[in-house]
């Protein structure tokens, strides 16, 4: 899902970052968003609905439609449209509403 | 408490150019913005912007953006740039409250306010609509122009104003097939000249079309549309199907007001301005007298008067505090003058309209 080639755009890719998401090593690039390289990587479902258990993506990417939210490193409802990744961070699938510990 | 003469929130073409401005006239100057990039929307747009000379017409959206932070570093011993950090409110003592990092909360007061945070992309109702894979195009230019990700391999793009076009164009560089763009409207509302090399390149275009239904189980997977008739009614049996694992939503912006909302600025829904905005008076001041606004956030329009409007609330924000620019009549004057420049002619009088409507004398 990467661009390599583009007439006006030179992507100039930080350093690879490791992360994992529901249980698998993926690979994404410092500077980039969770929610950007989860979908280079494919994913699109990022959660589901509260009610009705509905998959859910991203809509808005500038952080304020909270279509993105996950759980990241144990911490509910972060906006993953507009949180940058980092080296090691663990991404999952958030059910329900989420706890504040 | 965190104290400053002059608190601008965004830092979009609006709040850049009113640091800018307000930086010339002599006051110390907060720029607050919630990302870690400055720049707004102007750090996707890879294309050259319409407009006249003195707003960067045919330059690259990204290259505005570019030469704007170049100007407020001249300025760097007046403006102090505060990134990742989220306004989250304005109070009646005039305290705005805000959190860095997600987790450092602060407290700033500022002599005066300029509310610049922008707009957000509007929604459609039909069946399905919440699957992954229904993005908006503001997302959409996002992910592909400033993380270098494509969207999907097939696109439906919703709506054919110029940012449905625009961003059309854009997906196509980016090697993305753009299978048909459709609008509910029986005219195309962007501009000929896009529109025009769009069809050279093979992408058809449906005008007086709506979306009927999403399809997918997990993801998109295909989307239906319907003609409309005169009366915008569907037309049953006039369905059309595409295979396409992405539906772009370009249905226009509408104001991030929240932020004027809560501190008590009159509000007033104007549809030509795209939802509620600020009532203000020439200088952008609002109905409190030290919060004043620039940008989309007090109407829907685009850069090159975001950028005007920002001078001239930089430079009235600060005359209001007691730092008179040296020419601030011949400067106002001028700002003015080319706010007029930019919304004569045919294509902008629902602008000059809503304008009108929101103006206090
Ligand atoms: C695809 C597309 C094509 C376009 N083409 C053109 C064109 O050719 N010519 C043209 O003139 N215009 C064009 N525009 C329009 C133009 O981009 C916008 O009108 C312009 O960016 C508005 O500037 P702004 O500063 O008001 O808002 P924005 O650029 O949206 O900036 C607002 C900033 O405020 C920040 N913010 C919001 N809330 C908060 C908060 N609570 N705390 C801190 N920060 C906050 C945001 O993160 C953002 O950086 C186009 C727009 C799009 C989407």
């Amino acid at each position: 899902m990467r661009i390599k080639e583009h007439p006006i755009l030179n992507f100039n890719r930080g350093k690879e970052i490791h992360f994992r998401f529901s249980g698998k090593t993926m690979i994404g690039y410092e500077g980039e968003t969770v929610a950007a390289a989860l979908h280079a990587n494919g994913v699109k479902v990022l959660g589901e609905s509260i009610e009705k258990h509905r998959p859910r993506g991203f809509y808005c990417a500038i952080g304020n439609c909270s279509s993105c939210l996950m759980e990241v490193d144990g911490v509910p409802n972060v906006k993953t449209c507009v949180t940058k990744l980092k080296e090691g961070m663990s991404v999952e699938i958030q059910k329900g509403k989420g706890e504040l510990k | 408490m965190i104290q400053t003469q002059l608190a601008i929130i965004g830092g979009g073409p609006a709040g850049l150019c009113a640091a800018i401005s307000a930086a010339e006239s002599g006051s110390k100057v907060l720029l607050i913005e919630r990302n870690d990039t400055l720049g707004g929307q102007l750090v996707k747009q890879t294309h050259m912007f319409f407009g006249s000379e003195k707003q960067y017409a045919s330059t690259r959206g990204i290259d505005i953006a570019k030469i704007l932070l170049d100007k407020l570093e001249e300025h760097k011993d007046n403006i102090t740039i505060m990134k990742d950090t989220t306004v989250l409110g304005i109070y009646e003592d005039g305290v705005i409250t805000a959190m860095r990092d997600e987790d450092k909360y602060m407290k700033i007061k500022p002599e005066a306010l300029i509310v610049a945070t922008g707009a957000s992309e509007k929604f459609l109702a039909f069946p399905n609509n919440d699957l992954p894979g229904i993005y908006g195009a503001g997302a959409v230019q996002t992910l592909m122009n400033v993380h270098g990700v494509k969207p999907g391999n097939k696109v439906l793009m919703v709506g054919a104003g110029n940012i449905g076009l625009i961003v059309s164009y854009q997906l196509m560089q980016a090697g993305v097939k753009v299978e048909a763009i459709i609008d509910a409207a029986p005219k195309i509302g962007g501009y000929l000249v896009h529109a025009s090399k769009i069809r050279r390149m093979g992408v058809p275009i449906y005008t007086s079309y709506t979306v009927k239904e999403a399809i997918g189980s997990d993801a998109l997977e295909k989307a239906i549309i319907w003609k409309l008739d005169e009366a915008w009614k569907p037309i049953a049996g006039s369905e059309i199907s595409f295979d396409v694992d992405v539906m772009c939503v370009s249905v226009g912006l509408t104001p991030l007001n929240e932020l004027l909302v809560m501190s008590g600025c009159e509000m007033q829904y104007i549809p030509e301005l795209s939802g509620i905005v600020p009532m203000r008076n020439e200088n952008y001041q609002t109905t409190v007298p030290h919060i004043f606004t620039a940008g989309d956030s007090c109407g829907v329009e685009e850069a090159s008067s975001a950028m005007v409007e920002g001078y001239l609330a930089g430079l009235c924000a600060s005359d209001h505090i007691g730092n008179r620019h040296p020419m601030y009549e011949e400067k106002k004057a001028d700002f003015i003058n080319q706010l007029e420049g930019l919304r004569s002619g045919p294509e902008a009088a629902h602008i000059r309209s809503g304008v009108e409507k929101s103006l206090r004398r």
